[in-house]
């Protein structure tokens, strides 16, 4: 045991790993927003509600079936994506050429509906979710306690979303992502099905959520409203980092999660507003956020 | 009239085209057989562009017809058509920002055998060879316009749609664009070019078509162009 500016070490890397674990899900759930905004141009409020369905997805899945949760981390994401789809294809697409108000509302109410009804069939109180028993348990480091489960949710979060990061900015998919983000007329007339496009990303930023919310489940509580209780954070993370920069809500994501834990540390008041105060400030100087592009 | 022979490879007939509330074709007709450079002349708003842009399915709102090799076009969405074998090059050559050269220039997917490789682009267009890591619109304006060119010719599209792909370059870059254009013709592409500068337009073309209003008012041969020359400045208000 030492001591780090008169903070025991044990409680300021305690609440460092507290930080980076709400990072990865802050990372996780801005990355998909940050897909999703580029590709659609539609800020998607349903984002949270994705999240919580993830993690629904995954009780369900071990009440009704028995499936556990190594199964629900492929499966949730898939069914929640393709949940997804059908927004998509039958709601959204008729939005983009509109203000960004109309998706907005859209997908606002989306989220007020489903969370509703989750409500009404499972209380507000939230259900427990076992951890998986193979990441039970956890690693003594010497100068801290450290949880394999929370281990296997930062590095795996750090893979999904530096693996995204690598599709979209080096890969010949990522090209035509980019480009179609750019042009979508031009790509499309270069023979590439730009609204198949679409809605393979809308899937794709919605089963990130649903991941994220898989991850989240055994952590948290699986409740109706643990998405509305995220999103905020999210959403405030997303303007920080610039709204479509794909590194940017990565490492904002992470950041920020980092600077909330030593807020806990260093001035446990400040600690929920902190992320609020760093947006008014980033608002002030740099409307179009850290990492952002004035259009 | 010109001789018409059986099967054009592009038949444009009747082509009405709106922006929202605006009618822009009101009725095109053109033809270009197969291996022809044909070039599209007509002041600025006659509806040169918006041509290109209704054979290429780009314009939503569109009727008439237009075959390629036969195949009814009208209805379907630009992927489709350009997948039928058509490219296009627009004006304002759509180089992308987020994207390097290299990525650019793959950028357009191989739709059919027959296209040029790589390996013949950077022969063609040895600057862009270059510059493949740099950002697409960091080149300059002479190269990007190479760069748009090149990047549809490895797409195995045989009929090409080129947007005034002059504009604003220097003389000794047009004069490569134009010799590009007659490799492009001897190796059998077939090229219908938008161009306000006719005197480049004569290096290349086989045959003009004059627009005003949204149609054709005057189509003739290059052997013509010298007697046509008055009617011409006419035409163009030059």
């Amino acid at each position: 045991m030492f001591e780090i500016f008169g903070i025991p070490s044990q409680a300021l890397f305690g609440q460092l790993l507290i930080g980076l674990i709400n990072g990865s899900f802050y990372a996780l759930l801005s990355l998909g927003l940050a897909v999703i905004f580029g590709m659609l141009n539609i800020i998607n409020f349903t984002h949270g509600a994705q999240y919580m369905l993830g993690a629904f997805a995954a009780y369900l899945l071990l009440q009704l079936t028995g499936l556990g949760y190594w199964p629900a981390l492929v499966i949730a994401p898939i069914l929640v994506g393709l949940s997804g789809i059908v927004i998509e294809r039958t709601m959204l697409q008729w939005l983009y050429k509109l203000d960004h108000l109309y998706g907005l509302l859209l997908t606002f109410g989306i989220a007020l509906i489903l969370e509703g009804v989750f409500r009404n069939y499972y209380g507000s109180s939230g259900q427990p979710y076992q951890l998986p028993p193979s990441l039970s348990g956890g690693q003594n480091l010497g100068f801290m306690f450290l949880p394999n489960y929370r281990a296997w949710v930062v590095v795996t979060s750090l893979v999904v979303c530096f693996g995204t990061w690598f599709v979209i900015e080096k890969t010949r998919l990522g090209a035509n992502l980019r480009a179609a983000t750019e042009n979508p007329t031009l790509v499309r007339a270069f023979g590439i099905n730009v609204p198949r496009m679409i809605t393979l990303t809308y899937g794709f930023g919605v089963g990130l959520a649903a991941l994220a919310g898989v991850m989240a489940a055994p952590i948290y509580n699986v409740s109706p409203q643990m998405g509305s209780d995220i999103i905020i954070v999210v959403f405030a993370v997303v303007v920080i980092g610039g709204m479509g920069s794909i590194l940017g809500a990565i490492l904002t994501g992470f950041g920020l999660g980092v600077i909330e834990g030593l807020t806990k540390v260093f001035f446990p008041e400040a600690s929920n507003t902190v992320i609020f105060v760093i947006m008014a400030v980033v608002l002030l100087i740099r409307p179009a956020g850290l990492f952002g592009r004035t259009a | 009239m010109l001789e018409r022979t059986a099967s054009p490879l592009l038949a444009i007939e009747n082509l009405q085209a709106w922006y929202g509330e605006s009618h822009i074709l009101h009725g095109m007709n053109l033809e270009v057989q197969a291996g022809e450079v044909v070039t599209l002349l007509g002041r600025n708003g006659a509806g040169k562009t918006t041509t290109l842009k209704s054979v290429m399915g780009i314009v939503p709102q569109r009727t008439g017809s237009v075959r390629l090799e036969g195949k009814e076009l009208i209805k379907l969405t630009s992927d489709k058509i350009a997948k039928a074998g058509i490219a296009f090059c627009p004006e304002e050559r759509g180089i992308f920002a987020s994207l390097d050269v290299k990525e650019n220039l793959f950028l357009p997917p191989e739709l059919k055998p027959g296209g040029l490789s790589a390996s013949r682009i950077f022969e063609l267009f040895p600057n862009i060879k270059e510059r493949l890591r740099s950002q697409g619109t960091k080149l300059s304006g002479g190269e990007q316009q190479m760069l748009a060119i090149g990047r549809i010719l490895r797409t195995g599209a045989r009929l090409l749609l080129l947007d005034e792909p002059t504009e604003g370059l220097a003389p000794v870059i047009i004069q490569q664009i134009g010799k590009t254009i007659q490799m492009l013709k001897s190796q059998g592409f077939t090229i219908l070019l938008v161009e306000q500068n006719f005197r480049f337009a004569s290096t290349v073309a086989d045959r003009y078509y004059i627009m005003e209003h949204g149609k054709v008012v005057e189509r003739f041969k290059n052997s013509e162009l010298d007697a046509k020359l008055e009617k011409l400045h006419e035409y163009l208000g030059v």
